[in-house]
């Protein structure tokens, strides 16, 4: 135990007193990453402090990467196959130093797609990564709370819920608003009532409208644009045409994820192995889920039932929804994150039902965003407290009424 | 309550200020601050109105019956908006297009009403004058910053005069939309307070709840 050595040997100076008390922080970071913490939570474990905290994060960080090594893969196919089309053989900019390093530009090939993709993508996570852990470490250091790996979770989140032609600058830019305005302000992990990495998110989303909407960012090729599956539907319906490779985009297709849009959104097989992982460990709630799904067929199913002649996004059937844009991942790793969501268990299910109901809401009868999952799911987050409040307040009600007060 | 000039200036301009304290007068600093020359001159507008009506309130205080003040204020305070809205028409007819309602609206700014009410119905007319032009610096210095910043970053330039080139433009400056939005005006404001507070601890309002300690218990390794 060489480790449990040095770090204990080391300890004093970072505790109160110490010549780094400032730095605390970094030192219980580093311990808890390794060694159990000497300090486990005893009670609810719902609002802070709490270290089996640090072990739910870690296990949706893990449950994250299905969809993240797909993402890779899909971004270098959807790329490799535009550029084909298009007869281009280098990207031309320095991301074709290291493509062309370990590969090429062969769609057909699974390792040709999943570098190239790799080769965009990591750059963003590390962006993410580097300046979110920067916020927490700042803040962290300066309330002296311990760093706390929630961020682990909106750093995955935050990098595969952008397009993969974002430019780094502004990832930094968003996750910053993200970690800070979303939740820093309001007092760190477990204080925050909305979902941070779909407030940095909704940041870029109306500051820099042209970097994270529209035809021209999702594929990660300069100069190439084509309707993303949800925007075609809107304009046309049923059936969509892949955009990278010029086929009919089968249900198949979009199930496994051979789609353009944000880098990890795209695949609903990842994402729901990662969901099971979570459903497994009881992480993420499956009422909030279900209740989502629900929310979600009821409605495009009445919007089917009615019809409309003027609007062909009306006939699209729930099970498109649930494969096309960012539905799945905002099911499973968006809105139940158990911080922003509600806490009662009648209230995950009115909560989930709202956000599903309200997505297809905004993407069917609002024109101007063919994708609603983000608005959605941070207006659940807003009612996530009133939801509750009047569960609560109904049991109390009941509960008088059957003894008779 | 007599107390002396340089305090009715310039106190409220941080220690009471109007906007980043007590929170009056939000909805013309969201509408009005995305360009530098309109908000000047709401500022202008707004202080001149504050000063005016609260020397006319102080003149009438004491031969107004308490039970109908609030009607007399208002009548003072409209006329005073018709003039500056009809002068602002006559000479500066673009900015006034701009504006739009929000002069109108000066009438039902919560600064107006509540200087005349709190400080104008108890002061003689020349203290509430300079309360009234103390309030406007306060409710101004708020404003430029936020439209310094607004027009700054999401448009690239100053009184309308090119600082960073945008991209649509040839230059290289991304314009920021979100601070072309009302919402942005919330987050700059919410920033000041934050920055204010942490200079003026007093100013911080006390917790409406204490949350208790966790309870945790040591683990052997």
């Amino acid at each position: 135990m060489g480790l449990r050595r040095i770090l204990d040997d080391m300890a004093p100076q970072f505790q109160k007193g110490g010549r780094y008390e400032k730095f605390y922080a970094l030192y219980e970071a580093v311990d808890t990453a390794f060694y159990s913490p000497s300090r486990v939570t005893v009670t609810g474990s719902h609002v802070r402090d709490g270290v089996d905290l640090k072990r739910v994060m870690i296990t949706v960080w893990i449950a994250a990467f299905p969809a993240m090594f797909y993402g890779m893969y899909n971004v270098g196919f959807q790329a490799t196959s535009a550029m084909a089309n298009m007869g281009l053989t280098s990207t031309g900019d320095w991301h074709a130093y290291w493509i062309e390093m370990f590969s090429s530009y062969n769609p057909a090939s699974i390792w040709d797609c999943f570098w190239y993709g790799a080769v965009h993508y990591i750059p963003i996570y590390a962006v993410v990564f580097i300046v979110g852990g920067f916020w927490e470490v700042l803040f962290a250091t300066i309330r002296r709370h311990e760093i706390n790996e929630g961020f682990f979770v909106t750093s995955v989140l935050f990098s595969l819920i952008v397009p993969p032609d974002i430019p780094l600058w502004q990832a930094a830019l968003g996750i910053s608003f993200g970690v800070v305005v979303g939740k820093e302000v309001f007092g760190g992990t477990g204080k925050n009532f909305l979902n941070p990495a779909l407030v940095g998110r909704a940041f870029l989303f109306f500051a820099y409208a042209p970097q994270i909407s529209g035809d021209a960012v999702w594929t990660a090729v300069d100069g190439f644009s084509g309707a993303t599956s949800l925007s075609q539907l809107a304009a046309s319906g049923l059936p969509a045409i892949s955009a990278a490779t010029g086929q009919e985009l089968t249900w198949l297709d979009a199930f496994i994820g051979r789609e353009q849009g944000s880098i990890g959104e795209t695949s609903t097989l990842a994402i729901l192995i990662g969901g099971a992982l979570l459903l497994y460990t009881r992480i993420a709630s499956w009422r909030i889920m279900l209740g989502m799904f629900l929310g979600m067929t009821a409605f495009a199913t009445l919007l089917n039932v009615a019809g409309s002649d003027t609007n062909p996004f009306f006939a699209t059937p729930w099970y498109w929804h649930l494969v096309l844009g960012g539905f799945a991942f905002g099911m499973v790793f968006m809105a139940t994150d158990p911080v922003s969501a509600s806490m009662t268990n009648t209230g995950k299910w009115v909560y989930g039902a709202l956000i599903g109901a309200m997505t297809i809401l905004i993407r069917v009868l609002n024109p101007a965003y063919p994708e609603g999952v983000m608005l959605a799911i941070l207006f659940g987050n807003l009612f996530a407290p009133l939801i509750d409040y009047v569960v609560v307040r109904a049991n109390i009600k009941r509960r008088l009424a059957r003894n008779g007060i | 309550m007599a107390t002396d000039t340089k305090t009715l200036l310039f106190k409220p301009v941080v220690a009471e200020n109007p906007i980043t304290l007590q929170i009056l007068g939000i909805c013309s600093a969201l509408a009005v601050t995305t360009s530098l020359r309109v908000t000047i001159v709401m500022c202008i507008a707004l202080t001149v109105v504050t000063a005016f009506s609260n020397f006319f309130i102080s003149m009438v205080r004491n031969y107004m019956p308490s039970s109908i003040r609030i009607i007399i204020q208002m009548a003072i305070i409209s006329a005073l908006v018709i003039a500056v809205d009809q002068l602002l028409q006559a000479f500066a007819y673009e900015v006034s297009k701009q504006l739009s309602v929000f002069v109108g609206l000066i009438i039902t700014n919560c600064i107006v009403m509540g200087r005349a009410e709190a400080f104008a119905m108890k002061n003689p007319p020349v203290p509430s004058f300079m309360d009234g032009i103390g309030n406007g610096l306060g409710y101004s210095s708020v404003l430029l910053i936020l439209a310094t910043v607004r027009e700054l970053f999401g448009s690239g330039s100053l009184f309308g005069i090119e600082i960073f080139p945008l991209v649509s433009n040839g230059g290289w400056y991304q314009g920021n939309g979100l601070m072309l939005l009302a919402p942005s005006a919330f987050f700059i404001i919410g920033f000041l307070i934050w920055i204010v507070r942490t200079k003026r601890v007093d100013q911080v309002e006390k917790n409406e709840f204490h949350i208790a300690p966790h309870t945790t218990r040591e683990v052997v390794h």
